[in-house]
């Protein structure tokens, strides 16, 4: 019953549109308004994406040449902004090379699988204001509007690029390349878990799958009603999460240049291999732009952009602090590829299976609770802070004890060395 | 380990801050190369020059010294006697080809020079389209000291006397034995044993 009342209310809103279209009137089917604004956005995305990828990884090359006191590139165009141009240039007149012991369709296939999962993923995303009656009628800020299970087609979508991995890894027919294709689905299938539970909170507050419900919702509120307060933990553990479903240092275990030469794109050239790191960087936009609009309020401004706030140019104020904020989880990506080293395989699973998803079932198990006994959803925020300090406590206690079973290990003493000293002669 | 040891946050945000803290401060330690040349130390040990006398005459007096001491073998000298209005020398070197593809810039031929004629200078930035163009000759070794005897960080460092020190040896220190040497070893007895009669002494 409510399945297809969901679907009635669906179909209601997209007529209404239609009918709001002028051109409707003008002979054309019905849909054909819907179906140019789609391909508008597809093409806007698509082309978009590649572009905005490039820049990323200049950013990327700037930003670390800057925390290691190097300039960076500088040499195309003025501070390097050309650089991107030649980059691609590069990538595409190289010799691509294929090599004769890989399987060939399977070895063509996987760059393609990786750029098409991360590009699909994007289609639920809304990148902008949606649903906003000042945006002018052909600018539409999601590819695909309205999909009830956005949250689900995200994940289901997002896991399958690690096909292009895993069949790259094994297509190249190399020992590296399969090591790196087996760590990565390891990986992938180990992270999957805490990145679904965690946000399985934030889908039970908002009572949707629908992402752009769940931006609505916090918009609406403003600034006290973003995810954030009540979901921190989740929230971290979501970024944390994400980071290893993209393959991103410090859980790049998958590439892993020291051991494993490049891991499962050790035999692509060129353009294939670029079209690797365009899924990559795609991953990573994603990645920003949903936790952005899962826990930091989409659009959502304190006295910028508020639901009551109504002034010229405001949709385009919406998508500039929408891009903003997912902007600012790029640089935090990047920052923290260039600052932590990256996890040993054993450090990466006990992460995974040890802390993150115990603690995001915990966090589960915590909302389920202040929802069926309708309590504050502030104590959300407080119950955040005690699961972290529950963990905190519980693996230092289960370090020091793992550390005492060690021969040789010397438990640490808060005595002065002196007291030390004076007990050693006493004992002699 | 304790608490917040566990939980990995001060580690990463002791990461982060040091991080940010470099790309804030707008420091760079390196250098824009083509434009901005490198500071090299004056010990610097690059593509090797000929020295010439106070008479733009070569200096070298084709010892064989570098080409004995050089351990890549890249030094080729062919002597000649040197011409009677030339009394300060014997030979002179007809030919002079030192490869500099199998040089090692060790500094070892500029070590043994007895006249300080074989110096190597601060040039490091040498290139040739083909290996013969990079064999240097002995034209060409000169020509570096022509390019680089002006240049303050290449001085020529022979300030003594017209060849070299070695030219201008009347007499070498006196050296005692260094070890207490039996009665019987008339050779360590001789109190100069270092000493060459120059050609004022022998004449008068």
């Amino acid at each position: 019953m409510r399945q297809l009342a969901g679907t009635g209310m669906h179909r209601a809103t997209i007529d209404q549109r239609a009918d709001a279209q002028p051109l409707a009137k003008s002979g054309y089917p019905r849909l054909m308004p819907e179906l140019l604004i789609t391909l508008l956005t597809i093409s806007v995305v698509v082309g978009a994406i590649p572009g905005v990828c490039n820049y990323l990884i200049l950013l990327e090359r700037k930003l670390s040449a800057w925390m290691q006191d190097r300039i960076g590139p500088n040499r195309v165009g003025p501070m390097g902004l050309f650089q991107p141009l030649a980059d691609g240039i590069k990538l595409l007149l190289k010799e691509d090379v294929i090599p004769p012991h890989v399987d060939k369709v399977l070895f063509l296939i996987a760059p393609a699988i990786s750029v098409f999962t991360a590009m699909l993923a994007f289609a639920v995303v809304p990148f902008g204001p949606v649903n906003d009656a000042t945006v002018p009628a052909f600018i539409r800020f999601i590819i695909a509007p309205n999909i009830d299970i956005g949250l689900i087609f995200i994940f289901a979508i997002g896991s399958l690029g690690v096909y292009g991995v895993v069949l790259g890894g094994w297509a190249s027919n190399n020992k590296y390349s399969a090591l790196g294709a087996m760590r990565a689905s390891a990986q992938v299938v180990s992270y999957e878990i805490p990145l679904g539970m965690s946000v399985l909170g934030i889908a039970l507050l908002s009572g949707t799958l629908n992402l752009e419900k769940i931006m609505q919702l916090q918009t609406d509120g403003g600034l006290l009603s973003w995810n954030i307060w009540f979901q921190p933990l989740a929230a971290i553990m979501f970024f944390t999460a994400s980071l290893a479903e993209a393959n991103r240092l410090p859980f790049d275990l998958a590439e892993c240049e020291q051991e494993l030469i490049g891991g499962w794109h050790t035999e692509y050239s060129a353009l294939k291999w670029a079209l690797f790191f365009l899924g990559e960087y795609t991953h990573m936009i994603t990645i920003s732009f949903l936790t952005s609009i899962l826990f930091l309020g989409g659009w959502s401004f304190p006295f910028i952009a508020e639901a009551s706030s109504a002034y010229p140019g405001l949709w385009l104020v919406k998508l500039l602090i929408l891009s903003g904020k997912a902007f600012f989880f790029l640089c935090m990506m990047i920052m923290l590829r260039w600052t932590i080293p990256r996890f040993r395989f054993d450090q990466l699973m006990e992460l995974a299976w040890k802390v993150m998803i115990p603690l995001s079932l915990a966090n589960l198990v915590m909302v389920m609770f202040c929802k069926h006994f309708g309590f504050s959803q502030w104590w959300l925020l407080v119950g955040s802070i005690a699961l972290f300090a529950a963990w905190g406590t519980i693996s230092a206690r289960l370090r020091e004890a793992e550390l005492a079973e060690r021969p040789g290990y010397v438990k640490r003493k808060k005595v002065v060395p002196a007291a030390v000293h004076a007990g050693h002669g006493a004992h002699h | 380990m304790g608490f917040w040891e566990s939980t990995f946050v001060p580690a990463i945000m002791k990461g982060l801050k040091t991080t940010l803290k470099h790309v804030t401060d707008r420091k760079t330690v390196t250098q824009q190369y083509p434009e901005v040349k490198p500071d090299l130390p004056l010990h610097y040990r690059g593509v090797h020059r000929l020295n010439r006398d106070e008479k733009d005459r070569v200096k070298c007096v084709a010892c064989m010294m570098c080409a004995t001491a050089c351990p890549a073998n890249c030094i080729s000298i062919e002597a000649q006697a040197a011409p009677p209005e030339w009394p300060d020398r014997d030979k002179f070197p007809k030919s002079f080809v030192l490869d500099e593809l199998r040089c090692i810039y060790c500094g070892m031929c500029e070590e043994a020079c007895p006249v300080d004629a074989i110096e190597l200078t601060h040039i490091y930035d040498l290139t040739g389209e083909t290996r013969e163009s990079l064999m240097y000759d002995r034209e060409k070794l000169l020509g570096v000291y022509d390019q680089t005897k002006d240049n303050p960080r290449d001085p020529v460092r022979t300030k003594r006397g017209i060849l070299g020190p070695a030219a201008e040896f009347h007499s070498l220190p006196t050296l005692g034995p260094a070890t207490v040497v039996p009665d019987s070893d008339r050779s360590a007895k001789n109190p100069t044993a270092g000493v060459i009669k120059s050609k004022q002494e022998s004449h008068s």
